[in-house]
């Protein structure tokens, strides 16, 4: 188990460093930099700045001294475009946004989308069965671009029930419509995988076994059903979360909440090649560590699995 | 000798009224709340004015800071921290006498070493600022060569006599460099505040302003809040107590959060003012700002497509677009359709007889059609242009609906959208054969937008070339009434064609009915927010 | 979005065994998969959707482009869905004609799905089947190759490969089709190592057939039952994935539109008043995206009956 973990962090680092690379190139191979714009900067301002942020280096030493300055110093370097502020500070402000409002948003999903389906799974074929089957239908293909301003639409402007946007330190209120935007079509496939494998595993022999056995169903769900039934839930966990991220560009878009989601977008945009770098790396590590958490997890609900 | 000079007349009212700050007229009441919160579309990118680039950042910065004049209602120089100034026979040593009551943040007295200090540190290569051309652009002695590194920045025409007296030295006289003051690259900050606060000196607590406000939370992608400086010399007629600008994306979402209470002032987006207008009347506002928008044509002989060589041709893409419909139909927020260059409603600038500018859309058409008959396309050898435009919902529909208005005389027009910096990427290396373009004012005289057509202008990208217009630009420099040569100049363009007016800007936006002092009337849409207050109803 | 992963897997060995049965396993699959109501009502509501994005153009009364002057900058008040004046779904902004733009963009949405999920289905079905087939040590560095990439995020990369080569359909197929073969290698190849064994490709091996050609004469052709279900499922993720990219304003060009193009307007706009503008796209792509889920849910239910 502790060797796996090793492994896989051993891993960790070429990918890092390859997916550094190939952002770096890219970001490069684009047309426009940084001080790109509308009015051209006469050459010898340009040369002053490029100068400033070392991009009159080669590209190979630029490539270098960046890697260089994060293994050493832990320094991302400094925004090209937000001049008064490092990257560092941005993913310091942005991301524990984006994490707040991301992981209450996982929470709830994960939560009501595995009661949801357990619920319909037990009642199948009723009523409430074939509402949750429509709910999540629904939910899991309407975008959230489309949700996020009707919820606008509705809570802000027709009921005046909450602020229309911003973040104010993370109260609840602030929370509320980011948390729906991006929950919802997490909770809808999560609600539609445990259904499913519910009702294969509640029709499996070990559970014929543990009714037999006179156990009553609350107990047979929870102790024996429910474990087996995750799995599929678990393997789904990685890639949703990594789509979430991507998602909080829309929630930073329309409720102003400053994380980190719309920086990336932004920086990509703006060719403020640091930030961006910076948030790519933040995203891909925490893809490589979600992944290793749900491997673990998986280990630990499905004993058969040997690392 | 010196001779002592009144700026203009509205400065000589401005100094017999003390009270440049907020002036509440007779019969108004002040309300209770003097809280102000209004849009911006994107984070602040720098609180350092000698760093900010863009307009949204400079609005924040006329609260931080206060340069040497600053711009009253209707965009006139009312003085700053400076009173007034002299002008040496030659017009080129400016001598400005500063008030000696203007006070830092932190205390100290604002003196005219302040100036020196900022003014240097914009031209110094090691400041590395993207504006350092302003001081280029202002004349101001030695500062092409500083920048350019060969020249030490301590020979930058800027001397402080004593604390209150600050004297520029310009290369040529400059009719307008009063005007150009206002700016915010050339307001004065804090050495001692800069080298104490390190690269964090703009950040709550360390910055240090002279302005009306202090900055007290800056959350990126979030929102800005600015307090009253109690330390600025007129705060007691200083109205506004609190400001909050939040940063929102979307321009949807920001007139909801208006219409919800949240924001006093938000950006009306395209095409829904009539309605706002009509359920709104008292909030929904339409006034002109100084910007101009153009299809620019690229007639560089070697990049640019030959058929746009010809000005027939040109003539012809021009004459085919109903700006009309552009203006009422599409935008439908009081824009004014464009036939030439300079915003009209510049200081001074007198129009030229443009013809096809009083021609209907009927007879523009026709003549269309039989310039591009002559220029030897048809319907067997239609014209085939690409037109590149930046990614926004209100240019896609512009571009739109100009693709189908050449349709109708016969031209085959592409779009391609691409995003900002390949855009301007791609126009600054005439890598396009027509480009949308806009332009806006840095000072409220012709020459901002005329000096860009010029071949020497690092701004004209499509590379018109006219030698008249050259002389003509380098002339008005130096003329007693440059407006002249700036109409004829006009004339030039609509001749030559280098690109196709479109409209001219409106600011359209909602505001709440009690907020006064905005500065509407300001060609330029500077606004300061120690002139605001809010009425009671 | 959600491919269920165990769920595949078990497809696949399932398929696995079932090769030895022969033909009668797709006859079976046939005969489960027009039982189940809601697969059979996806495919019919997909031929529909397919038809109407195809021949429904003859119909339009406006192309996708011309803009209706006595409609345009009154979308509002005159845009709304009309028999009279042609406009059946109504106009947008511009005062062009939704109908015919809605079956434009359903146009595009379908072909980016589907040649997005065909390019995964080649490069995912090649590597894996190389992969599993060659086994050892090639095999070792392939799925090592594999793990790297799928910690990459792969939206953020498609978002720089736009903006750093322009848009374009191609662009917009390659980053997306970059994306998601992936999983399909994976699968592929936990299947090829099934089959590996089986007795027509040890016969083959042992008459000299070169490996590649092995590769695909036999176990290729042996994939296409759990390759055919994921590619189905995959569909509907490009979609989505395409509706993202047009929303942050990277989509195809104008005139031309996408599915998400029109909703992604057509939501920005909900604020005032012009519903349609959003309805219509909506429930086509709704309806697209239903109809690919339940088709490729079912098709794996058929081919993997369980204990039902």
């Amino acid at each position: 188990m502790f060797s796996f973990i090793l492994k896989r962090l051993a891993v960790a680092i070429p990918t890092l460093l390859l997916l550094i690379i190939i952002s770096f190139l890219l970001m490069h191979a684009a047309p426009g930099g940084p001080f790109t714009q509308e009015r051209a900067l006469p050459p010898q301002v340009l040369a002053n700045l490029e100068a400033k942020y070392g991009l009159d280096q080669p590209l190979w030493r630029q490539l270098a001294s960046y890697v260089w300055g994060i293994v050493a110093h832990f320094d991302f370097g400094p925004s090209f475009i937000y001049k008064d502020r490092t990257v560092n500070e941005i993913i310091a402000q942005g991301f524990p946004v984006t994490l707040t409002y991301g992981t209450v948003s996982f929470v709830i999903a994960i939560i009501v989308g595995i009661g949801l389906g357990v619920a319909a799974a037990i009642r199948h074929n009723s009523w409430l069965d074939y509402l949750a089957v429509g709910i999540s239908i629904g939910a899991q293909v309407l975008p959230n671009f489309v949700m996020a301003p009707l919820l606008l639409l509705t809570f802000t402007w027709w009921l005046r029930w909450l602020p229309g946007g911003g973040w104010e330190h993370g109260q609840w209120e602030y929370m509320v419509m980011p948390v729906i935007a991006l929950s919802t079509s997490y909770m809808a496939s999560i609600a539609r995988l445990t259904r499913a494998s519910m009702l294969e595993v509640l029709t499996s022999n070990h559970i014929r076994t543990a009714r037999a056995k006179g156990l009553p169903e609350h107990k047979v769900i929870l102790r024996h059903a429910l474990k087996p039934a995750l799995l599929p839930v678990l393997s789904y966990l990685g890639p949703a979360f990594v789509a979430m991220v991507t998602g909080s560009v829309v929630v930073d878009f329309f409720f102003s909440t400053g994380g980190i989601g719309r920086s990336f977008v932004d920086s990509a945009l703006n060719r403020d090649y640091a930030v961006m770098l910076g948030i790519t790396i933040l995203v891909g590590a925490l893809t490589i560590l979600f992944n290793l958490i749900v491997d673990i997890l998986y280990g630990w609900i499905d004993p058969k699995i040997r690392y | 000798m010196m001779n002592k000079l009144l700026l203009t007349t509205v400065l000589s009212v401005g100094l017999a009224l003390p009270a440049v700050a907020a002036q509440v007229q007779p019969g108004e009441t002040l309300a209770e709340n003097q809280e102000y919160t209004y849009w911006l579309l994107d984070a602040i990118k720098s609180m350092d004015p000698q760093i900010n680039t863009d307009t949204e950042g400079s609005g924040v910065l006329r609260a931080l800071f206060e340069g040497l004049y600053n711009e009253d209602q209707v965009g006139g120089l009312v003085p700053g921290v400076a009173l007034s100034h002299d002008l040496s026979e030659d017009k080129t040593v400016y001598t400005f006498h500063l008030r000696d009551n203007a006070k830092w943040s932190n205390g100290d007295p604002v003196t005219a070493g302040d100036f020196v200090y900022a003014w240097k540190r914009l031209a110094d290569p090691k400041t590395a600022s993207e504006y350092a051309w302003y001081m280029e652009l202002m004349q101001v002695k030695n500062a092409s060569k500083i920048i350019a590194g060969e020249a030490p920045v301590d020979d930058l025409g800027v001397k402080a006599i004593d604390d209150h007296t600050l004297e520029v030295t310009i290369e040529a006289p400059l009719p307008y460099f009063p005007k150009m003051l206002t700016h915010a690259s050339v307001f004065p900050v804090n050495q001692k505040a800069i080298e104490a606060g390190g690269d964090k000196w703009t950040e709550p607590g360390n910055l240090v302003g002279n302005g009306a406000y202090i900055l007290k939370e800056h959350v990126l992608g979030e929102k800005v809040v600015m307090e009253r400086n109690p330390m600025y010399w007129d705060d007691e007629h200083t109205i506004l107590t609190k400001v909050t600008a939040l940063t929102i994306n979307d321009e949807n979402a920001a007139l909801t959060r208006y219409l919800a209470g949240e924001l006093d002032r938000t950006q009306i987006p395209a095409g829904q003012y009539p309605r706002l207008k009509e359920e709104y009347p008292d909030q929904a506002i339409s006034v002109p700002q100084s910007c101009s928008y153009i299809y620019m044509f690229n007639v560089d002989k070697a990049k640019g497509p030959a058929a746009l060589q010809d000005v027939r041709v040109r003539k012809a893409l021009s004459y085919a677009i109903d700006r009309d419909i552009i203006v009422n139909n599409i935008l439908q927020g009081g824009q004014a359709p464009s036939y030439n260059w300079t915003h009209a409603a510049t200081e001074g600038f007198k129009l030229p007889e443009i013809d096809y500018a009083k021609w209907t859309q009927e007879e523009r058409t026709a003549k269309a059609k039989e310039l591009l008959a002559e220029a030897g396309f048809g319907p067997d050898n239609p014209l085939k242009l690409t037109l590149n435009y930046n990614t926004s919902e209100a240019h896609k529909k512009i571009a739109i609906a100009v693709q189908q208005f050449w349709k109708g005389v016969g031209v085959d027009l592409t779009l391609n959208n691409m995003e900002w910096k390949v855009h301007t990427d791609k126009m600054q290396n005439q890598d396009f054969e027509v480009a949308r373009y806009a332009w806006c004012g840095d000072y409220n005289e012709a020459s901002t937008y005329l000096d860009l057509f010029t071949s020497y202008s690092g701004h004209n990208n499509g590379k018109f070339l006219s030698e008249r217009y050259d002389e003509l630009m380098k002339e008005s420099k130096t003329a007693a009434d440059p407006n002249p040569m700036y109409t004829e100049a006009e004339q030039i363009l609509a001749d030559e064609m280098p690109m196709a007016p479109i409209y001219q800007y409106t600011k359209v936006e909602m505001v709440k009915p009690d907020m006064r002092g905005l500065g509407l009337n300001n060609l330029m849409q500077n606004w300061y927010l120690k002139d605001m207050y809010r009425v009671a109803n | 979005m959600v491919i269920d992963a165990t769920r595949m897997k078990d497809l696949g060995d399932r398929l696995a065994e079932g090769e030895v049965k022969g033909r009668s396993l797709w006859a079976d699959a046939r005969r489960r998969f027009f039982r189940n109501k809601a697969a059979v009502g996806g495919l019919v509501t997909l031929a529909l959707v397919t038809l109407l994005a195809l021949f429904g153009d003859s119909l339009a009364q406006w192309s996708n482009e011309e803009i209706d002057f006595t409609i345009m900058g009154q979308a509002a008040q005159l845009g709304q869905p009309s028999l009279e004046n042609g406009h059946y779904f109504g106009t947008d902004d511009l005062g062009r004609d939704l109908y015919s733009r809605t079956l434009q963009g359903t146009r595009i949405s379908l072909m980016v799905g589907i040649v997005g999920s065909f390019i995964a289905v080649v490069v995912g079905t090649l590597y894996g089947a190389i992969s599993g087939y060659v086994g050892g040590r090639t095999d070792q560095i392939m799925m090592r190759i594999v793990d790297i990439l799928l910690a990459v995020p792969f939206m953020f990369v498609v978002i720089l490969l736009l903006v750093m080569f322009g848009r374009s359909l191609f662009m917009l197929f390659f980053g997306i089709g970059l994306m998601s073969w992936l999983n399909m290698a994976r699968i592929v190849r936990g299947q090829t190592l099934s089959l590996k064994h089986k007795e027509y490709v040890e016969a083959a091996q042992a008459t000299g057939v070169p490996t590649f050609t092995i590769i695909l004469r036999h176990i290729v052709p042996n994939l296409v039952g759990i390759v055919a279900v994921y590619a189905t499922l995959l569909v509907p993720e490009m979609i989505l994935t395409e509706s993202f990219i047009s929303f942050l304003g990277l989509g195809v060009q104008e005139p031309l539109t996408s599915l998400g193009a029109l909703i992604s307007e057509g939501a920005k706009t909900i604020y005032y008043g012009t519903t349609w503008q959003l309805l219509w796209p909506l429930a086509f792509f709704v309806a697209t995206l239903f109809s690919f889920f339940f088709v490729g849910d079912g098709l794996r239910d058929a081919l993997d009956p369980k204990d039902r």
